[in-house]
Order: structure tokens, then C-alpha cells, then sequence
């Protein structure tokens, strides 16, 4: 890791130091210092009320820090007005834990939003792109998908179209919001599988919250794990199986995931 | 108390402190539930204050407001009618009743007309769509809510105010009046078929009574008790459903305090502008 946080790096999309929140009496995060890899998937893992989702909505600047750093592509994100947060917003897309798709609005009008809502585009090509994911995310294969509400979608459609709606704007960094949650293992593979192909055909940098621990070492790049608001682990799945901190050993050796090596 | 020993020569001070203290402790926990009203009181001022900035603010989305408009207006529409007929009708035979121990039932047409106007029909259209669209709208925010609907508004730069609450309260706003005109005229053509077709009152009279006693400032001050009302169903159902917490048990908590808080507002309301109404405009006779 270079030290000059504040030019654009070509290795490190995103670069947090020093950041701390506290929402009154309680710090959820006491000095995170973590760096996302660029095109790659990254994992945060962490049992729940960690600070994972907090971490989450500060890389979007939908929450500010007491104090630290984000560096987007070099760019200092933290006491941006909304203007210059919007510009960076749009560098993001947001894959929600449960989709959010917006219930008084059908598919193509979910995944057109971020578009209608940004830019002054014709029909035509707004129509185009949202087709061409639908197509991509292999949603074009179930008949008058288009104007279909998200109540008549099945859990893991709905998680597509979501990612539709995530890729449309063409993000550099997709966000996943425990993308496995209260799946079962055959989805959890799919949405494994989603996710790794998003990255490889999208060309993104992932950044992934999950505590499925088979599930963030069959896709990662790299795994940062939070624990009681610091990261205490992160690198390569292999970094972290050859020596692992014994809190990432608690974590992660009951769901029988991985075999790590002897303790060092 | 080691402290009034540290300071021997004045040894009263400590024990007023302490008193001031108890005092202010006590005086604290008395007014803390109304310190409780007056913040929520300031965040629902806060809400209103925003959302009335958003309205100036590109884009418009005129569709968000129609829709709203369509639910609030046309979608309240059998309902209005409904209750304006029978309220009308009630009134008259009422009316009537009172009235025939004088044998001045031929009065009908003024007092039910300058009741409805007045009274019956802003109140009870407020009420009758604070059930029906302002529980609706807290309950659809506040889903939206625990659903992350509204976070992920954000993340598409989108304000959620301006995208959810802006279009609700101007919606209310426009739709309350023109809802209590409906609710006038419907209660007035109950009165009309029980008095005149029912009781066989003399519609001429009736009519030149109305026409001559119920003044177009009864319909002003009806029409703006009902903009007052529409702000504050609207505000305390979208303030209910932004603000919730948690799971689908909150989401009905928050549509019952919604409905509650409306409701009440709505009568509390009531009486303060007939109280400042009377002021600006001073009732005949008095």
C-alpha cells in the first residue's frame, strides 16, 4: 500500500483512514482503516452489529463520520456538499440486502430510475439499456417481466432486477448489502455466481457485507474482517487461512467453510 | 455533602444547591412529557418546513402530485359522498324536529346548510380521509421504510422528502377543499330529499332562508379550516411512517399514531380557528 492517499491510485479504488462514528454513547466504528482493490471483489465480514452497514453507508456518503477519511479515487469524500456527493454517488450502485425495489413501480420503471431521475435521456435509449441488462442478468427469459411489480417477483428475481437497477447508471463500485441473506444454498450459489460474473463482465469493484463465510471465500479477492468497530484481519483468502486471528477462527471455523492452516 | 465539610464557612450554600438542584430535577421529570410534545411538535415543524423547500426545487415531478391527487380526491370520492348524504340527511331530520316545535321548519335549509359549511363538512371530511388516505400514507412509508426503499431513494441522489412527502402534503392541501365542497353539496341534497320530499317542508321558503342567510364567508371559513386540516393529516402521517423503526409492528404502531394524532389535531384545531376566525371575522349580532 502506498501512503499517498490523496491521488488517484491504480491499485486502490477506495481508501478509508481513521474513521470513527459514535451514534451517542456508542462507537460503532473506532478507526477503520481499510483499502478496497480496484476491479476486484472485496468482503467485509463481521457478526452482526459490528458496524458493517455503517461502514457501508459512509463509502456512499449517506452517513458522515465523526472523524476520517474516504478516499474515492483520491478524492476526499467526507463534508462534501451535495452536489459534488451526488457526482460521487454516481460512481456507486447499491445492491440492497432484501433488492428495495419501489413497490408503486414496475420493473423497467425500477431499473430506469436512477437514469429518469439523473439524466434528460430519450425513451428510446433509456429503454435500450434497461433491456440490455435485462437481457445480461438473463431476466428476459420470463415472459412480460417488463411491466411486472416487484410483489409478483420470486426473492431471487427481485435481487436481479435490483442489481439491474445498481448497474444501469454504469457504476464503478457495486456495494452488496449481505447479498445472501436468508437464501438457500442452491440461491446463495447463484447469487455468488451473480456476483463474480458482474464483476468479471461489468469490470466493477466489489465491495461485499456478508457474515456467509462459504460464500465470501469461494468469491473474494480480498477479505477485511470488522470486529467490534476495527478491522482486525484483511487480505487474500489465502493471506487469512495461513495466518489467521483467532477472532476470524471463532467466526468463521463453526460454519465448516474452510480449513485453516496450524495456528502460527 | 463532602463538600459542605470542604467548605465550612458557608455552610448553607451547599444545602440550597442541593435544593436547586432537587427543584430543578423535579420540575424536569413533571414537564419532561410536555418537553417530549413540544420536540415532536418541532421535528413535525421541521418536516413541514422541508418539504415546503422542496416544492420550489427542479423537478417537479408533476406525476408524483397527481397521483397523490387522484388518491386523496378521486379515490376519497364514495366514501365523501356516503357520509356527506347521511350527515345532511341527519342534520335536516334533526333540525326539523327542533325546529317544528316553533313551526318554523321552513329555517332547515339555513341550518343545515351553515352547519355543513361551517362545521360538518371540513371536520368530517378531514376525518373520513385521515382514515382512509392518512393511514394509507403511513403505512406505505413507513414500509418503504424498513424495506430500505428510502435509503435507496438517497443513494439515487434522490431527496426523500421531496420525492414523498412534498407530493403528499400539497396533495392534501389541494384535495381537502375541494373534498369538503363535494361533501356540502352531497349534504345538502340529503337535506333537500328529507325535507323537502320526505317532510314536505315548502322548498321555496326553504331555498330563499339558504339563500338569504348562508353567507359565501361560511364556505371561506369551512374551505380554509380544511387547507389547515390537510397540512396536518398529511404532516402527521408522513412524519409517522418516515420515522419508523424496525419491523411490521412498527409499521402499525406508526398508522395508529398517525390516524390518532390527525384526528385529534383536527378537532384541537378546530377550536382554535373557530376562535381566530371569530376574531377576524366577528359573527352577525354580537
Amino acid at each position: 500500500m502506498t501512503n499517498d492517499v490523496s491521488t488517484r491510485d491504480d491499485r486502490w479504488q477506495i481508501r478509508i483512514r481513521g474513521l470513527h462514528k459514535s451514534f451517542g454513547a456508542q462507537q460503532v466504528l473506532r478507526g477503520i482503516d481499510l483499502d478496497f482493490e480496484r476491479g476486484k471483489t472485496n468482503i467485509v465480514i463481521g457478526g452482526s452489529g459490528q458496524g458493517k452497514s455503517v461502514l457501508m453507508k459512509h463509502l456512499m456518503g449517506l452517513l458522515q463520520p465523526d472523524s476520517g477519511q474516504i478516499y474515492v479515487d483520491g478524492e476526499d469524500i467526507v463534508g462534501l456538499g451535495d452536489v459534488a456527493i451526488a457526482k460521487v454517488q454516481r460512481k456507486f450502485g447499491m445492491v440492497f440486502q432484501y433488492a428495495a425495489l419501489f413497490d408503486s413501480l414496475n420493473v423497467v420503471e425500477n431499473i430506469a430510475f436512477p437514469l429518469i431521475e439523473r439524466y434528460r435521456l430519450p425513451r428510446s435509449e433509456i429503454m435500450e439499456r434497461v433491456r440490455d441488462l435485462l437481457r445480461r442478468l438473463d431476466l428476459d427469459n420470463v415472459p412480460g417481466v417488463e411491466q411486472k411489480f416487484p410483489a409478483e417477483l420470486s426473492g431471487g428475481m427481485r435481487k436481479r432486477v435490483g442489481l439491474a437497477r445498481a448497474l444501469v447508471d454504469r457504476p464503478e463500485i457495486l456495494l452488496y448489502d449481505e447479498p445472501t441473506t436468508g437464501l438457500d444454498p442452491i440461491a446463495t450459489q447463484n447469487v455468488d455466481e451473480m456476483i463474480r460474473r458482474t464483476a468479471h463482465d461489468f469490470g466493477v469493484t466489489s465491495v461485499v457485507i456478508s457474515h456467509d463465510m462459504a460464500s465470501t471465500f469461494r468469491i473474494a479477492d480480498r477479505i477485511a474482517m470488522l470486529y467490534d468497530g476495527t478491522i482486525i484481519a484483511c487480505g487474500t483468502p489465502a493471506e487469512l487461512l495461513k495466518s489467521p486471528h483467532p477472532r476470524l477462527r471463532e467466526f468463521v471455523e463453526p460454519s465448516g467453510a474452510v480449513k485453516f492452516g496450524a495456528p502460527s | 455533602m463532602s463538600d459542605a465539610s470542604a467548605a465550612p464557612t458557608n455552610p448553607g450554600n451547599d444545602a440550597g444547591e442541593m435544593t436547586t438542584a432537587s427543584v430543578v430535577r423535579l420540575v424536569g421529570r413533571v414537564f419532561a412529557p410536555l418537553l417530549g410534545a413540544v420536540a415532536i411538535f418541532g421535528q413535525h415543524m421541521i418536516l413541514l418546513g422541508r418539504a415546503f423547500t422542496w416544492l420550489f426545487r427542479r423537478p417537479f415531478r408533476l406525476r408524483l402530485y397527481l397521483e397523490q391527487m387522484e388518491f386523496i380526491g378521486v379515490g376519497s370520492m364514495p366514501i365523501i359522498m356516503l357520509v356527506g348524504f347521511f350527515t345532511g340527511a341527519v342534520t335536516a331530520l334533526q333540525a326539523i324536529t327542533a325546529l317544528a316545535m316553533f313551526d318554523q321548519q321552513r329555517w332547515v335549509g339555513y341550518g343545515v346548510g351553515v352547519s355543513l359549511a361551517r362545521e360538518l363538512a371540513p371536520v368530517f371530511t378531514a376525518l373520513m380521509i385521515t382514515a382512509r388516505a392518512g393511514s394509507a400514507m403511513a403505512t406505505e412509508l413507513g414500509s418503504m421504510r424498513i424495506t430500505e426503499q428510502i435509503d435507496a431513494l438517497t443513494t439515487f441522489a434522490v431527496n426523500p422528502v421531496h420525492y414523498l412527502v412534498t407530493p403528499r402534503l400539497v396533495a392534501s392541501i389541494l384535495m381537502l377543499p375541494v373534498m369538503t365542497m363535494v361533501f356540502n353539496v352531497v349534504g345538502l341534497l340529503g337535506a333537500y330529499i328529507i325535507s323537502i320530499l320526505v317532510y314536505q317542508i315548502d322548498f321555496g321558503q326553504v331555498l330563499e332562508l339558504f339563500r338569504h342567510w348562508v353567507d359565501p364567508l361560511d364556505y371561506v371559513q369551512g374551505l380554509i379550516k380544511s387547507v389547515i386540516f390537510g397540512v396536518a393529516m398529511a404532516l402527521a402521517a408522513c412524519y409517522q411512517g418516515f420515522n419508523v423503526r424496525g419491523g411490521a409492528k412498527e409499521v402499525g404502531r406508526a398508522t395508529t399514531a398517525a390516524v390518532v394524532a390527525s384526528s385529534v389535531s383536527v378537532l384541537i384545531l378546530d377550536y382554535f380557528l373557530i376562535e381566530i376566525m371569530r376574531v377576524i371575522w366577528p359573527p352577525q349580532g354580537m
